[in-house]
């Protein structure tokens, strides 16, 4: 039985929690609120009612041509996680369908690879996408995002697919289901639900990578990072267009981000906390 | 079920994967640790020779190094420490009765999912600017000069920003762990007489033991590749004194074009990277059986 709890603990508490949430969401809400200023508000000390001009969204891109880092952030994204799902849907299936005793090895053996520090291959890295051309391209920036994704792909799907009951598979083999239908019909449907979560996650991930997307483009295939980061040189002085800017590139991610809280939990820890 | 036919489909579902992840790991490791023997220049390819161990003693001489070891141990502790003792009053706080409980779980969980970048200038401009930030206008409105956080802290400064970048991760895995609780035990512990201190000891905070170790190890292994938040805000300075291990090695690669020295360095940051990596793969793999 649940112990009636007081209005005025409840009344505390909220004002408590509340407090403490909004001091941590203010620099996003303040940037948000500076987005809508014009510059010189911007620098005029602190206030949070702008004038609420649109400015800024037209100088990011009359100026800096925002919409073509967008895009490619966007290509990016969705393209690396799809690459990530074509290769870690059969294998992740596999491990968790017919799991043979090296499967646990394999598992772990894949999460090591996540262990590497990124530092720990730039010259290597630095030196083939150089000589091979792949140097500021979204095609060699899609696989690079594919490869450090990839285990954590692997794993999350993996940790979905366990949960799938086996004997429904058998089941439908007695009821003599091919083994095209058992995968059409019985399997898929009740994969979806995880393979979306992983996706979610992975979008997530890939969209803010801030090492490889800064180390390997320029300007033709610089994400958002990249062309946020080129912000911090002296003509990014201009506080309502950095601003805009950020508020464009962290907007998309942040919905998707409230949407996806559980599978945050279970993707980044591996599935060591539900 | 797993008759022959099933099982060679299966090797052949997993082989793309595995073939992938194996290139992926063996190759480019293999060429740093070649290149970490070679005298190789960018700037001057054609004088490439073998260096033997000389790469990894100008690293291990070099005063830099030790300082960026030490800025990436501060780093690291310094940000586990706020985030994870943050964390956890802010899930003790969130899982309390209240109004709009969901609303304040998305406030509060919002900073991770800003990319670095725009986290870290945000930070630098806005708020920490000795002369436009909010920190600034507070120190004004207190009568105090305001401080230059990057110049006089560069090191606490990105420490702040870091952690308010993971604090929403720990408090987001602690909670869930916090959930789980069971709700009869609280009850039998509080009729027994238990205060909220002892409860807190010896029911809750071992409950959420697990959550808490995944949080370090897992946070140690995103925390030791800063780069992004110290590249656009104090660029390592002033001096080495904001340069961790991983802007040393971007320093050495990129900027004085030492591949033999920049591989030198990310084999020493591999062997660190393993030292936190077998911890966690002891904790995640407990949760396999």
């Amino acid at each position: 039985m649940a112990r009636a709890v007081t209005t005025r603990t409840k009344a505390i508490n909220t004002a408590v929690a509340w407090t403490v949430a909004l001091v941590i969401f203010f620099p996003i809400l303040y940037t948000l609120i500076t987005s809508l200023k014009t510059e010189a508000e911007a620098i005029a000390g602190f206030d949070l009612i702008p004038s609420f001009t649109f400015e800024s969204y037209v100088a990011v891109q009359t100026q800096n041509d925002y919409f073509k880092p967008f895009m490619n952030s966007v290509i990016l994204a969705l393209g690396s996680t799809l690459l990530a799902l074509i290769v870690a849907i059969p294998a992740a299936w596999a491990m968790a369908f017919s799991p043979t005793k090296r499967t646990k090895d394999i598992l772990m053996w894949m999460l090591s690879t996540k262990m590497m520090p990124a530092v720990a291959v730039l010259v290597p890295i630095y030196l083939i996408f150089l000589r091979t051309g792949l140097m500021d391209t979204r095609i060699g920036l899609t696989v690079m995002l594919m490869l450090i994704n990839l285990p954590i792909v692997i794993w999350m799907l993996y940790t979905y697919f366990r949960e799938i009951p086996g004997e429904i598979l058998e089941a439908a083999r007695m009821d003599g289901a091919s083994l095209w239908n058992e995968i059409l019909y019985i399997l898929t449907p009740m994969a979806v639900p995880g393979i979306a979560s992983t996706m979610l996650l992975n979008i997530i991930l890939a969209w803010n990578e801030s090492f490889w997307t800064i180390q390997l483009t320029t300007t033709n295939a610089a994400p958002l990072t990249a062309f946020i980061a080129s912000f911090s040189s002296p003509q990014g002085l201009f506080w309502a267009k950095l601003s805009a800017a950020s508020t464009l590139a962290i907007a998309p991610i942040l919905i998707m981000g409230w949407f996806s809280q559980k599978q945050l939990v279970r993707g980044l820890t591996f599935g060591a906390v539900k | 079920m797993a008759t022959r036919q099933t099982q060679s489909l299966a090797t052949l579902m997993r082989a793309p994967a595995i073939i992938l992840l194996l290139i992926w790991m063996v190759v480019p490791l293999g060429m740093t640790l070649y290149f970490s023997f070679l005298n190789y220049n960018l700037l001057n390819p054609a004088n490439t020779s073998w260096a033997g161990w000389f790469n990894y003693r100008y690293f291990y001489t070099d005063p830099a190094f030790f300082e960026s070891i030490w800025n990436t141990l501060v780093l690291v502790l310094g940000v586990l420490l706020i985030t994870v003792v943050g964390g956890i009053a802010i899930a003790l706080l969130i899982d309390q009765p209240m109004f709009g409980q969901g609303m304040v779980r998305i406030l509060v969980i919002s900073p991770f999912f800003v990319m670095p970048p725009v986290a870290a200038l945000v930070w630098k401009n806005m708020i920490m600017s000795p002369s436009y930030g909010v920190f600034a206008d507070i120190a004004h409105f207190l009568g105090v000069a305001p401080v230059d956080w990057f110049a006089q802290y560069p090191l606490f400064s990105i420490i702040v920003i870091v952690a308010w970048q993971w604090l929403p991760f720990a408090t987001l895995i602690l909670l869930t762990s916090l959930q789980s609780l069971d709700g009869e035990q609280k009850e039998a512990a509080e009729m027994d007489g238990a205060g909220v201190v002892s409860r807190f000891i010896y029911l809750t905070l071992p409950h959420m033991a697990r959550a808490i170790t995944v949080v370090i190890l897992i946070q140690t292994i995103f925390l030791l590749g800063v780069y992004a938040e110290i590249l656009v805000t104090t660029n390592g300075g002033p001096g080495y004194s904001s340069t961790n291990l991983v802007f040393l090695i971007y320093r050495a690669a990129r900027l004085n074009f030492d591949i033999g020295g920049g591989a030198a360095g990310g084999i020493i940051a591999v062997v660190l990277a393993n030292i936190v990596a077998i911890f966690l793969m002891r904790a995640v793999g407990k949760n396999l059986d």
